[in-house]
């Protein structure tokens, strides 16, 4: 029944070894007399580099959806957020990350490691609240920094601007004072500076390893790419994962050149676009049964690479990498302002037009048959304007099917109600429902 | 009673601004958040008129907004997609919550009038930082309106604008000081209708019905037992029904209450901070108020200041109790509501919770306020 070869990826086990390590060294950063910041996988990660090499970081968002994945774990995390007084309906990650603090346990074993300061990022209007609140949880003592990003759209959505910039970059040099007098430590330019390039060459070579995925057939799924886009999210600025991406880039050419399948059976390509719920991946399987492989989304390109979209040609490319590496403090936190601010997750924030447009252009350029949303009720920000991304993209002649779920909660997701929904869709794109022992597993 | 007209505006909204464009023959944007620097329009002779819902069910956004996003937003839009403004030449909206950018993306996609400006107002009001690239986006949004216009403003332009809001608000906030008085001449729905109705007036023409209002108030008397004074606090309000239930619970039972003064975005923490004056720049002036204003929660970081504001405001007022309101799915005040709650129980002030949709349960509020207010009366027994 397979069409093409396929075969394990070589590095799956280095990238379990690396995302292993990431959450242990976070735990056991005291023990080095290192330091521990909290902050969303969104924050500009490079600049606390430069206070050593001895500190480390937990991202919000990533260790959300690893308490998730452990369903037991995130109920007790749930339920200690709402008996505190959170509403239900906010963000799934925070009530997760918050629960995590106040039952005062750690996902990965053992106490929750409370961290030195909390450095972040705004764009979501959750943002900056959750780190307050976090702050708030740890007894108050926890200082903050939260860097905004909501300075508009970026070319070729809205003209650029250099006060935009300049405001982002702005902020990013005086939270490196911020930094140097709540940690007591002097700030090393040449680590940033390494770790702004870091940032920047893996966003970057993280797009250019999702371009691969144009070939048919793809040599990753999206189940794959959830475990291999994270490093983007636990923290950019690591050399480590700037040179994982580069290997695995090697690796994934590789396939494309052998011709090896992410799924050997693949007869339809098919996108989401946001968080799935975490708890539930091997939805993805069961569909990769059919003979459907989902070659990516928005949110993963989007989120750890960094695109130019060109309206002209109706495309997304990966963002070159700038002409020289940066010399100073102010080169690179301009830089990097610049750098993120072009952020395909950023754009959609401003209008689910721009979001259409990078969508339709990944459903044209990566062969996609088909599209799936998912209305995240656990993620206010991506899920902004999906009701209108879904009238874009089926104005635009895409097929569009949706699902209501949550990434983080998995009281909100309907596993069987979705599966239906799912045949459905596929059967109305000629795919055949598989006769397989597997799928009555999947669905117990 | 000059107080009624308030009132009238409130519910003939749009038979106002229709009516004013047709008398000025001068243009009208819609505003969806308070962040708009109306100063900037009226220095352009536009009219900014605050979009506000209907308060009633409709069926019209479920295409266009996932209905996990706040009923508030929805309301709006559905004024929007049912025509309600067709007459606007324009929309706008100053980055706030993303719940109310929806309402906006979505009318622009829509219900397009041809002009739309989206002004990312910082997030982070309390950095250095804000004022310098809010001047910026205040230099785009002129050239904006000059697009739209067709005219081009001056400092002492800008000034006339500044004049104008700086009055409404100042006149709000005498009418507000009448509240303080252990039986005030003015109800929390009459308060209400009159901070509404600045939305959606010329300042120009509220201003002289609110002086009137101001007169009228130092010697009316309210033939009503003004029972427990309450706080509300909490995301967008214009709940009428709700205060208005509130304000006759004693006429039917044992124990009641008035609204003496409320922390929304439809009233003090859109008219309480002025533009500072004289300035020499006028433009700095006003970027420099709506990064000081009392912020929406979404703006409320590094420090939580509004909770400063919120206690400021209920030993000012006097309140025996607040009733903590909260749109249901609008997270900024979500995210704030446990933190809010908390400090005023440790400030002593008794706290109720309730959450509002887009139409108000008048009779479960009822018998939930009311028990509340029980409690407040079983304190007051107590000692």
């Amino acid at each position: 029944m397979s069409t093409y070869p396929t075969e394990p990826l070589k590095c799956w086990n280095k990238a379990k070894e690396l995302r292993e390590n990431f959450y242990a060294d976070y735990a056991a950063a005291k023990e080095r007399g290192g330091l521990r910041w909290m902050g969303s996988a969104w924050a500009f990660d490079a600049v606390p580099r430069g206070l050593g090499k001895d500190v480390y970081t937990i991202t919000g968002e990533p260790y959300a959806a690893s308490c998730a994945f452990n369903r037991p774990v995130s109920a007790e995390f749930l339920k200690a957020s709402e008996n505190y007084g959170f509403a239900r309906d906010l963000c799934s990650y925070m009530r997760n990350y918050w629960g995590s603090i106040l039952v005062n346990k750690y996902a990965f074993g053992g106490e929750y490691p409370k961290p030195d300061f909390a450095w972040t990022q705004h764009i979501c209007c959750s943002h900056g609240k959750w780190y307050q609140n976090a702050c708030e949880l740890e007894g108050g003592d926890v200082p903050l920094y939260v860097v905004d990003v909501g300075a508009g759209a970026y070319p070729p959505f809205e003209p650029i601007y250099e006060h935009r910039v300049k405001y982002v970059a702005d902020q990013l040099l005086d939270g490196i004072e911020w930094l140097e007098k709540v940690t007591g430590r002097t700030f090393d330019d040449e680590l940033f500076l390494e770790a702004a390039w870091n940032d920047i060459r893996s966003t970057n070579k993280w797009a250019e390893i999702c371009m691969l995925n144009r070939t048919v057939p793809a040599p990753l799924d999206e189940k794959s790419i959830y475990a291999l886009y994270v490093f983007g999210t636990l923290e950019k600025s690591s050399g480590a994962f700037a040179d994982f991406y580069d290997e695995l880039y090697d690796e994934v050419k590789d396939r494309v050149d052998r011709g090896i399948a992410a799924v050997g059976n693949e007869k339809l390509r098919w996108m989401s676009d946001t968080q799935p719920p975490w708890g539930f991946l091997n939805t993805y399987r069961y569909i990769e049964l059919w003979g459907a492989v989902s070659i990516g989304s928005i949110y993963t390109y989007g989120l750890t690479g960094m695109w130019l979209y060109d309206d002209k040609t109706r495309d997304l490319r990966p963002r070159p990498l700038p002409d020289k590496k940066p010399g100073t403090r102010e080169e690179a936190c301009t830089m990097l302002a610049d750098w993120h601010l072009s952020k395909p997750e950023y754009q959609h924030f401003y209008s689910p037009r721009y979001k259409i447009d990078m969508m339709d252009a990944i459903a044209r350029n990566w062969k996609v048959d088909g599209i799936i949303l998912h209305y995240n009720r656990g993620c206010e920000g991506l899920s902004i304007g999906i009701a209108e991304t879904r009238l874009g993209l089926i104005e635009k002649g895409h097929k569009v099917m949706t699902y209501e779920g949550n990434m983080g909660d998995e009281r909100e997701f309907d596993e069987s109600a979705t599966l239906n929904r799912i045949e459905i869709f596929l059967e109305t794109m000629g795919l055949q429902k598989p006769v397989m022992g597997h799928e009555e597993t999947l669905r117990q | 009673m000059a107080i009624e007209k308030f009132q009238e505006w409130y519910e003939n909204r749009h038979e106002y601004q229709m009516d004013w464009k047709k008398r000025t023959g001068n243009k009208i944007v819609g505003y969806f958040c308070t962040y708009v620097p109306e100063e900037i329009f009226y220095a352009f002779d536009v009219l900014p008129v605050r979009i506000l819902g209907s308060h009633q069910m409709q069926d019209v956004t479920e295409p266009h907004l996932f209905g996990m996003f706040c009923p508030f937003c929805r309301d709006v839009l559905a004024q929007g997609l049912k025509g309600k403004y067709d007459y606007l030449d324009g929309i706008m909206i100053a980055q706030s919550c993303i719940q109310l950018r929806q309402a906006y993306t979505s009318w622009e996609i829509n219900k397009n009038p041809g002009w739309s400006h989206y002004l990312p107002m910082p997030n982070h009001v309390q950095s250095p930082r804000a004022l310098p690239f809010l001047l910026g986006e205040y230099e785009i949004l002129i050239k904006k309106l000059e697009d739209l216009t067709g005219k081009k403003i001056t400092d002492s332009d800008l000034q006339r604008g500044i004049e104008i809001m700086n009055n409404a608000r100042r006149v709000m906030k005498d009418i507000y000081e009448f509240r303080k008085q252990d039986s005030p001449p003015i109800t929390g729905v009459e308060c209400m209708y009159m901070a509404c109705a600045q939305f959606f007036t010329d300042a120009r023409e509220w201003l002289p019905v609110a002086e009137e209002v101001k007169k009228e108030l130092q010697t009316r008397k309210l033939d009503r037992d003004p029972g427990k004074r309450l706080l509300l606090v909490g995301s967008e309000n214009d709940e009428i029904e709700f205060i208005k239930m509130v304000e006759t619970l004693g006429e039917r039972e044992s124990v009641g209450a008035t609204v003496v003064v409320e922390e929304h975005c439809t009233t003090t923490r859109y008219f309480w901070d002025e533009v500072e004056q004289p300035s020499s720049d006028p433009l700095t002036a006003i970027a420099e108020r709506y990064i000081a204003r009392v912020p929406c929660p979404a703006k409320d970081w590094p420090e939580r200041t509004r909770l400063k504001q919120i206690s400021k405001l209920a030993k000012d007022f006097n309140v025996d109790g607040a009733i903590v309101i909260q749109q249901k799915f609008c997270d900024p005040h979500e995210t704030d509501i446990p933190f809010v709650r908390k400090h005023l129980e440790d400030n002593e002030i008794p706290t109720y919770f309730l959450e509002f949709d887009v139409t108000t349960p008048a009779g479960p509020f009822a018998i939930r306020v009311e028990a509340f207010l029980e409690t407040l009366e079983a304190e007051a027994d107590l000692f």
